[in-house]
């Protein structure tokens, strides 16, 4: 493995892209606006997640499944350099938008934060009102609007949330309930602007109406937006996702864990005809 | 248990029951509230303390007076007994105090919660706590022999600041408080959960945003805390004033580069003469004691009820 080889070779390593079936998957998918070679993780000496190798395509839904431990989170925080806050943190290989390196030396992790966004695994809407938490990305990336409140409807209208509050919108964000914080997370999310939306388990810490509403939701978002999400539902990747990465967790000598992908799929393909002997087992319910 | 009970049942029961009280746990639950019923009987005996002179003193001189009058002269011939120039004074130090204190000490906190590495942050903060221990005397004679001259000597212009003056002691009691707020203040940003923190970043906010518009209104209500701990002890503190601050008092002193009494000065230093016990003077410094812990009071009831509104529920 050569950590800087930015070659990208889709089709080589990865099962199924390219080659559409019918349903969901946009037929010129073909050129993605993410790709990962060859990324590990590295937390100090430890490695998280080795070699991982997957296209991320433009405005669909790549689902990252498996079992605990096996570094889908961490890949994900890595597409947006989140991984630069864990001190010790490390990544190598490369990870590309729109052909630029993200972990090159004269790139911004700022400018990178802009335009891939991130929702988290438990609502985290800050301590502030309906209004400010939506208004709050706009006012520090310094965005020019000629109307803010037009802005904040406008996000909160895409994330499903408006007509739920629109009359409240100075009351505290945290005054909401768990599918509403969720959703104005979204909210704020969008609110900058950004490309890619990256989801970490952004319904773990919800129930299943609440669910139900984030999925609608995202899917409606991929009309506008590539959403990445992480998830430990499968039935969650299968209702929702387009394309769908299969982690797990190999054990080496040393008995340290390594987060490892499996297999890279159309979601269709990957449920139904896995490649792989450990997806179809993953998937089926044998392990994990 | 039932009366089927059986022997073997009986005496797995009977395993459960007390075998012998503790001596050792009810004597140390005796110990401890009586720790604790001594602080709160301090606090009893200090208004009862307080009360009596108190009251004498305001049996001669009336309310109005005292609140409204802009001359303190108790030892003059001329006695007058108006209490605004202590409070001015009270109010000018804890106000140049607070200039200084707030904005080193929320950059201190902020440095060390969100800027520092573990490593120096671990080295920093008891330093920095170390400046508390300080003893305020020494404050006080920094502030005059060291501190002063070298303000009078950059001073730009003619009428500089005096031998003692409110400017002064204001600076060395913003030094003194510097470590409350940066301490209290710090324990209360990094309380602020990490959740916030990524959820900022990921809006694509620097660091500086990070601190400013997220950890610091987070917050909130421990720095209000520490910034009215800081109030309280200024108020309060005696030897930075007593040594550098003056002793004016016959009129209200509003130029901080002049010298004039705090409450806590005029007490210290009528005390350390000799006043006579049950006289007009000694009743004075009682009626000034209660004030002072009336303001305290107050401060703490503000700061309780602050500290409940900017309270955020994070979950």
């Amino acid at each position: 493995m050569n950590p800087t080889d930015t070659t990208i070779r889709p089709g080589v390593s990865i099962a199924g892209v390219g080659t559409p079936s019918t349903g969901a998957p946009r037929s010129d998918a073909a050129d993605p606006v993410m790709e990962l070679s060859g990324v590990s993780v590295y937390y100090g000496a430890y490695e998280a997640v080795r070699d991982t190798s997957m296209p991320i395509q433009e405005k669909q839904i790549t689902a990252m499944i498996g079992p605990s431990g096996c570094g889908k989170s961490t890949i994900l925080r890595s597409l947006n350099r989140m991984n630069d806050l864990i001190p010790g943190a490390r990544v190598s290989g490369a990870v590309t938008y729109h052909g630029q390196d993200l972990y090159a030396k004269d790139v911004d992790p700022i400018e990178v934060r802009r335009r891939i966004g991130m929702v988290f695994q438990k609502p985290n809407p800050f301590p502030k009102s309906i209004y400010d938490n939506v208004a709050y990305g706009p006012r520090v990336t310094g965005m020019k609007v000629s109307s803010m409140d037009d802005l904040v409807e406008r996000a909160l209208r895409d994330a499903a949330l408006w007509d739920e509050v629109k009359d409240k919108l100075k009351t505290s964000g945290l005054a909401l309930s768990g599918g509403q914080q969720q959703r104005l997370c979204i909210a704020r999310t969008i609110a900058v602007r950004p490309e890619i939306i990256l989801m970490d388990e952004p319904c773990s810490a919800l129930d299943p109406i609440a669910t139900a509403k984030i999925e609608d939701l995202m899917s409606e978002l991929s009309n506008d937006y590539t959403i990445v999400i992480v998830t430990h539902n499968m039935q969650q990747a299968a209702r929702v996702s387009h394309y769908t990465a299969f982690f797990t967790a190999e054990v080496d000598e040393q008995q340290e864990r390594h987060g490892r992908l499996v297999e890279f799929s159309q979601t269709g393909k990957l449920f139904t005809n896995p490649a792989d002997k450990r997806t179809e087992d993953y998937i089926t319910g044998r392990f994990g | 248990m039932s009366t089927s009970t059986s022997n073997a049942g009986s005496a797995a029961g009977s395993a459960l029951r007390r075998g012998r009280r503790r001596p050792v746990d009810s004597t140390v639950k005796v110990l401890l509230v009586a720790a604790a019923l001594v602080s709160v009987a301090t606090t009893i005996g200090i208004v009862i303390a307080l009360a009596q002179p108190t009251v004498g003193f305001f049996q001669q001189v009336s309310i109005v007076e005292f609140v409204t009058g802009t001359s303190w002269t108790p030892t003059f011939a001329q006695k007058a007994y108006g209490v605004l120039p202590l409070v001015a004074a009270t109010l000018t130090v804890t106000g140049v105090a607070l200039t200084i204190a707030v904005p080193l000490g929320l950059g201190s906190a902020i440095y060390l919660s969100e800027y520092a590495n573990p490593r120096t942050r671990k080295v920093l903060k008891p330093i920095i706590e170390l400046l508390a221990g300080v003893p305020t005397v020494v404050y006080g004679f920094v502030a005059l022999f060291a501190l002063n001259p070298l303000l009078q000597r950059w001073w730009p212009t003619d009428n500089g600041p005096a031998f003692q003056n409110l400017l002064i002691a204001g600076i060395a009691m913003g030094i003194m408080i510097v470590p409350t707020i940066a301490s209290i203040s710090e324990d209360s940003m990094a309380a602020v959960p990490r959740s916030l923190r990524e959820g900022a970043y990921a809006l694509a906010s620097t660091k500086m945003q990070v601190s400013t518009r997220v950890v610091v209104p987070a917050a909130m209500s421990g720095i209000v805390a520490a910034v009215v701990l800081g109030i309280s002890r200024a108020v309060g503190e005696t030897m930075i004033v007593t040594i550098a601050g003056g002793l004016t008092s016959d009129r209200i002193v509003l130029n901080p580069l002049e010298g004039a009494a705090t409450m806590t000065a005029f007490i210290a230093n009528i005390s350390s003469g000799d006043i006579p016990v049950g006289s007009l003077d000694y009743d004075s410094v009682f009626a000034v004691g209660a004030l002072l812990f009336l303001i305290t009071f107050a401060l703490n009831a503000v700061s309780i009820r602050m500290v409940r509104r900017f309270r955020e529920v994070y979950e």
